[in-house]
């Protein structure tokens, strides 16, 4: 019987991509490892290698498609002795190339929310009127880098395959071209060097962006960021001032295990002498790099690899900037505050969506900021449900939503109809097996049940 | 020892007889200053850790002999001398150690976390080693804005084994950035030998397999630590990338106040004091040479004396920071 050949994750967050190229063609005798095809996502293309050997019976997705779904068969091929006519009865192949299936994506239990209407810019940020474009987190993120490099010399690009590679993920695309070697620079692999290195940077007048390919790697450089970025203001007597944006995807990816899926934002905001900002919309991203690149302290700027190919509605204003430190209610609702950030706040619009139905009107906070932290925008939201649910991807202990449920106490008590609940991460190691990984990560179902618990509708 | 990496002193620069005395007095004003701050230790006015320059001072004013306006200076946590060589003035640095809002950081930072920008004096860094790629980004800076200038960056033999030290190393080396990293190497890390602790003790040569050329210097002679600086400024300058001077050293003190000093004997430190002294060096240079006489030093001695005596005062009269300082400076 035929075998199909699938189309391929080439990541482990990809879920479609672009079938650019055949590089063969019905008929063709192949061969394991040959090139078959090439595929295009938004981050990269690759190359598909064959698996098997045979002869190419059919091609069934043509060049030039888009958006072909990881697992769809785009050709099926004939072993040995067989003819097209078997082509009608395939059997299931095996996917091409090495890259793992993506059917065990973890995030499928939350599908991406109407982004345009949740993911907007609050009113008050973007005057009435004002056009908007659909971009993705990845873009803004670049549009934004890429601005306050054309408006300030002294902003500097350093990182891991930030420049000729275009980015790990294809963050900083096309800033080599523009800005050259010398404002987009490569770094070699050396976490704690390059971070102190840009804080140096930064004591000698320059405003460095230093990105960590993921922040997990972060963790070899922390020194830096807290002894000597975050302190020497204040141990200088305000002298020094460090002027510097570390930024990268926090969080878990997708099947990437303990060691590279881990939230750091509860890390950071413990820290006083630095900001903290995860944002989830592409409005926002865009808003608060061109803030924290201006900043004049240090910034850690907290993305997150599966937000970076969502799509958004951006305001076209000339010099979108964004207040660090202000909160945005993504969703206004009167029965239950669900505070989130970073890609939770996607999992609390789509609990709220839920809870619609059974009538629980949920007000969704996109924290945005983690410190400072808006703490009046969350007491103003509690004073008006009573009730307050705090969602997060990181560990429960010390986390964010455990200084939250603190807060409340000292500054909502009397408002509060209901303990505070936490939904957070599994007090776990992340896991690489997909029934676990998903078991480890808060779900839209566990951000609903907590809600219904507070409004006591369990 | 390799041919290359012979300890040979660089060509003796032209030095002036003024340029000479200059050089006696800073370094006195540092080995006065340093026995005061000692003394104050002992009475209870300055607290925590402090770590004293006492033999090192040859080091600190031969190198700043070699700098120019816009270079840059940053070390470690011994650095009293790096500031005082860097013209800071001694009342503000006593009151930082002292804890008064009289002091460089508002008595806020203490004896290892100084600054100031004025006088390119980038710290003061209590974390061992953590100074280096910061030194090497304060040389980034120098490049980036196109300039010609320089960072000194100092690190003990201690530092010499902490993995980031050679992060720095490397990306120096690749982007050609002009930082001189002098290492400071008094034999001792806290009260680990550099021979329990270095698998290479000559710690000049540590930049070798990135292509760095290190020497070793004679750093308890003066001029000998000032031509090998200025041949490493010059090299900077021109472009040609970071260079490693190992100043041979020694402190004659605990690596801080409360070190018992169980791993050396008291006749090592005694025979490098009476033999090696770098101030008593430049005095006998200076008397026998027929330079100056007895009675301009002992000038000196009283002008140094009182620039003490008068930070001392100041460090003890200057109020400690107002309650109301706790919640300055954390952003800006």
């Amino acid at each position: 019987m035929p075998i199909e050949i699938l189309m391929p994750a080439l990541s482990p967050t990809m879920t479609e991509g672009k079938l650019a190229k055949w590089n063969v063609k019905k008929g063709d005798a192949i061969s394991a490892g040959m090139v078959l095809a090439e595929i295009e996502t938004d981050k990269a293309t690759m190359e598909v290698e064959a698996v098997d050997e045979g002869v190419l019976g059919e091609i069934l997705v043509p060049a030039g498609t888009e958006n072909v779904a990881v697992n769809t068969p785009i050709a099926l091929l004939l072993e040995e002795g067989e003819d097209a006519s078997a082509a009608r009865s395939p059997k299931p192949g095996r996917t091409a190339g090495a890259a793992p299936p993506a059917a065990a994506r973890p995030q499928g239990a939350a599908p991406a929310p109407a982004a345009p209407a949740a993911g907007a810019p609050a009113e008050s940020e973007v005057p009435p009127g004002t056009a908007m474009r659909t971009m993705t987190v990845r873009e803004a993120l670049r549009d934004a880098m890429a601005e306050e490099m054309r408006r300030d010399p002294s902003v500097f690009l350093m990182g891991e395959e930030v420049a000729e590679y275009q980015g790990a993920y294809k963050v900083s695309q096309g800033l080599l071209d523009e800005f050259g070697a010398s404002r987009v620079i490569d770094t070699p692999i050396t976490e704690q060097g390059f971070a102190g290195l840009g804080v140096g940077a930064a004591f000698g007048g320059l405003r460095p962006i230093v990105e960590f390919m993921t922040m997990n790697f972060a963790m070899q450089a922390i020194d830096q960021i807290i002894n000597s970025a975050a302190k020497t203001l204040y141990m200088s007597g305000g002298q020094m001032g460090c002027p510097i944006v570390f930024r990268g995807p926090n969080g878990a990816a997708a099947r990437v295990a303990a060691q590279h899926s881990q939230c750091y934002a509860s890390w950071y905001a413990h820290c006083p002498g630095l900001k903290v900002v995860a944002p989830y919309s592409a409005a926002d991203a865009k808003g608060l790099l061109k803030a924290a690149i201006r900043d004049p302290n240090p910034v850690i700027f907290l993305e997150n690899e599966i937000l970076y190919g969502r799509s958004f509605e951006v305001p076209e204003i000339d010099d979108f900037v964004l207040p660090i430190g202000k909160a945005r209610i993504a969703r206004p609702g009167r029965d239950v505050t669900i505070v989130a950030f970073s890609i939770m706040v996607g999992h609390a619009l789509a609990a709220a969506e839920e809870l619609a139905k059974e009538g629980i009107e949920a007000e969704v906070i996109d924290l945005r900021s983690l410190r400072p932290l808006d703490l009046d925008t969350i007491v103003a939201s509690v004073q008006r449900t009573n009730r307050l649910v705090s969602v997060e991807e990181g560990w429960p202990a010390c986390g964010i939503g455990s200084e939250i449920a603190a807060l409340m106490m000292e500054h909502a008590f009397d408002h509060l109809d209901a303990p505070v609940l936490r939904v957070t991460g599994k007090d776990v190691p992340m896991p690489y097996a997909a029934n676990l990984e998903k078991l480890a990560l808060p779900q839209v179902a566990d951000v609903v049940a907590a809600a219904k618990t507070v409004c006591y509708r369990a | 020892m390799a041919k290359s990496t012979k300890e040979k002193a660089a060509a003796e620069p032209a030095v002036s007889t003024d340029e000479l005395i200059a050089h006696y007095r800073d370094m006195l004003l540092i080995r006065r200053f340093e026995e005061k701050a000692g003394q104050m230790y002992g009475m209870g006015l300055i607290g925590g850790f402090c770590h004293l320059y006492i033999g090192q001072e040859a080091v600190v004013v031969g190198v700043q002999a070699a700098l120019g306006q816009g270079d840059r200076v940053i070390t470690s946590y011994r650095d009293h001398g790096h500031m005082l060589a860097c013209g800071m003035d001694a009342r503000g640095v006593m009151a930082e150690l002292t804890g008064r809002i009289g002091g460089y950081s508002k008595g806020k930072g203490g004896s290892m976390h100084m600054f100031s920008r004025e006088k390119e004096f980038y710290g003061g860094h209590g974390i061992v080693g953590a100074q280096v790629p910061l030194g090497t980004g304060l040389a980034f800076a120098q490049r980036y804005m196109k300039t010609d200038r320089v960072t000194a960056c100092y690190f003990g033999d201690g530092s010499a084994n902490q993995g980031q030290v050679y992060e720095s190393f490397n990306m120096a080396e690749l982007w050609k950035l002009p930082v001189i990293y002098i290492i400071e190497n008094n034999q001792y890390a806290m009260g680990t030998a550099v021979r329990r602790s270095s698998s290479i003790t000559e710690l000049h040569r540590r930049g070798e397999s990135f292509g760095i050329h290190g020497r070793p210097v004679d750093g308890m002679d003066v001029l000998a630590v000032r031509a090998a600086a200025e041949e490493a400024v010059a090299w900077c300058r021109a472009g040609k990338g970071p260079t490693i001077l190992e100043m041979k050293t020694y402190r004659y003190r605990g690596h801080s106040m409360s070190d018992p000093q169980k791993y050396r004997s008291k006749d090592e430190v005694n025979k490098m004091r009476a033999e090696q002294d770098p101030i008593d060096k430049m005095k006998k240079r200076l008397l026998d040479g027929g330079l100056c006489d007895e009675a301009r030093l002992k000038e000196i001695d009283r002008e140094v004396k009182a620039i003490v005596t008068d930070a001392a005062e100041f460090a003890q009269d200057s109020p400690e920071p107002d309650a109301a300082e706790l919640w300055t400076d954390i952003l800006k």
